[in-house]
């Protein structure tokens, strides 16, 4: 068993161009999601200060 | 058409009265391509290889050195504003200040091309085929740097951002010109890449000058 | 019936409580679709019998060339709409594209040159897709230059919506030009996806990827677009009745 799992993580020889790919596009996918989540945030407490200070101005 | 004739008119008239502005560029792509010789190797054979690429970019850079002024001085001192206003049609706005700019910059370095390609080793019987593929090239580059210098008109640093809007559209031009021009310098057959060169051209000057004058509207409003 | 819908579509409060339903749902389709294909494109798949395990490369990269592409259709599409119709949404859409596509062309890019190193023997090659990408690259760029040197928002939208919409017409243009110039020098072209068969482990897996980057795009739209919606909104009352409520 560790034999095969040294093997899946050699890659059959590719593994320095195969892992750095797979690491490439999910850390994209990641990086994507966080500041979307990120953005939003910021956009709704924007909202809320601009909610709160129109009400205080009516 | 009169009013396409007067705006015209205006603008080499203008251009007249500013030297230095108009030969700016022309000066630039001289000197461009007459430092390539001296990067490299001052051997004809050798230069003659990438003569094509030298002109092209030279003269695609030249092109972009004069974009910046293709509406913005216009704009700064508010007749364009006035222009735009005033036009009838902006379509015959925008067919004039590109017009303009080609006669002023495109049409120049075309004809220029075979004083300084001959310094890079290009024979004289390709000289037709360099000036025709740089006239065909030129004009499609002043139609797509019209439209960018539209969309950066009220931008800040609008002058980068012109050039980095302007290279990823003139992409095809600068493929199939310098191939044009590499076949003829080569004595091979290069109708087909004129034919391509053609024909991104005539696209662009029936697509561009809509998508300009449309721009233009919102940028002056 | 039509007129409805598509009032509805152009109405930010409903596209924002549209999205901010669909978010988990599609946030579990994107791991679940993404995980079995990481499962069937790295474990099960058997390797390639002539690149080996190098070939794996593939379930990563063909998606987000696909990706990349797909969301500058998107944002192009979206745009004409903004510009034809008025519709604010249209633009929200459109604004949130553009970072993302970016990110994913990067992508294709990066994988595509660590899978050229082992098959060419070099890390870039100018193999007429990569270059495609690249200037794909500088579209997403000038698109979002272009969009952030503009204060007003309105006029960002419009401005960048033509660029754009000139961008696509020009998207085809380039890539025909660069195959053609390519074609000149004969390069080689591993990256040939269109096999004539390719076995059910290996396509499963892809497609399974392919389906997973496309559904986690729709994810990411819809937690970004409803940012973009409230930036543009937070003076309205809808806005301002939801961050109360909540």
């Amino acid at each position: 068993m560790p034999d095969s799992i040294s093997a899946f993580f050699a890659m059959g020889g590719y593994a320095q161009f195969v892992w750095p790919s797979y690491v490439v596009a999910l850390g994209a996918i990641a990086l994507t999601t966080w500041s979307a989540l990120r953005v939003l945030r910021a956009a709704l407490s924007e909202a809320r200060r601009a909610a709160v200070d129109g009400s205080e101005d009516a | 058409m009169r009013h396409f004739g007067l705006l015209l008119t205006r603008d080499l008239r203008l251009a007249v009265r500013r030297p230095g502005q108009t030969l700016l560029p022309i000066g630039f792509f001289a000197m461009v391509t007459a430092l390539f010789p001296l990067a490299l190797s001052p051997r004809l054979e050798e230069l003659r290889g990438i003569a094509p690429g030298v002109l092209w970019v030279g003269a695609l850079l030249a092109a972009l050195l004069s974009l910046d002024h293709l509406l913005r001085d216009d704009a700064a001192d508010g007749t364009l504003e006035q222009l735009v206003a005033a036009s009838e049609s902006l379509l015959s706005l925008v067919l004039a200040k590109v017009a303009a700019h080609w006669l002023l910059t495109g049409l120049p370095l075309a004809l220029l091309a075979p004083l300084l390609g001959a310094g890079l080793g290009v024979p004289v019987t390709a000289m037709p085929g360099v000036i025709l593929a740089l006239v065909l090239g030129t004009v499609c580059l002043s139609l797509l740097g019209a439209a960018a210098a539209a969309l950066t008109l009220g931008a800040r640093r609008g002058g980068i951002l012109l050039t980095l809007l302007t290279l990823p559209l003139a992409v095809p031009v600068v493929i199939f010109g310098a191939r044009a021009t590499k076949l003829v310098i080569e004595g091979a057959n290069a109708a087909g890449a004129f034919y391509l060169l053609a024909a991104v051209t005539v696209l662009a000057l029936t697509l561009a000058p809509l998508a300009t004058a449309a721009v233009l509207r919102i940028a002056v409003e | 019936m039509v007129f409805t819908w598509f009032h509805r579509l152009g109405s930010p409060p409903h596209i924002y409580r549209l999205s901010e339903r669909l978010s988990p749902w599609l946030t579990w389709s994107t791991a679940l679709l993404i995980a079995a294909g990481l499962y069937g494109g790295l474990v099960s798949s058997p390797p390639d019998y002539q690149q080996g395990d190098g070939f794996r490369i593939i379930y990563v990269h063909a998606p987000s060339a696909w990706l990349s592409l797909m969301i500058y259709s998107c944002m192009a599409t979206a745009a004409a709409v903004g510009l034809i119709w008025r519709m604010k949404v249209a633009h929200a859409v459109a604004a949130s594209c553009a970072g993302v596509g970016a990110a994913f062309t990067a992508v294709s890019l990066i994988t595509g040159m660590l899978w050229g190193k082992p098959m060419w023997g070099a890390y870039w090659v100018w193999d007429p897709r990569l270059t495609a990408q690249l200037i794909l690259l500088f579209l997403f760029f000038g698109y979002m230059a272009l969009r952030a040197s503009y204060d007003d928002a309105s006029r960002a939208d419009r401005l960048s919506a033509w660029l754009a919409v000139i961008g696509i017409v020009n998207v085809p243009i380039v890539k025909f030009s660069v195959e053609w110039w390519n074609s000149l020098h004969q390069a080689p072209s591993v990256m040939k996806l269109a096999r004539a068969s390719m076995p059910a482990s290996m396509l499963v897996p892809l497609l399974l990827m392919f389906a997973g980057f496309t559904v986690f795009f729709l994810a990411f739209l819809s937690v970004r677009l409803r940012a973009e919606i409230l930036r543009r909104e937070k003076h309205s009352a809808w806005v301002r009745e939801m961050v109360a409520n909540a």
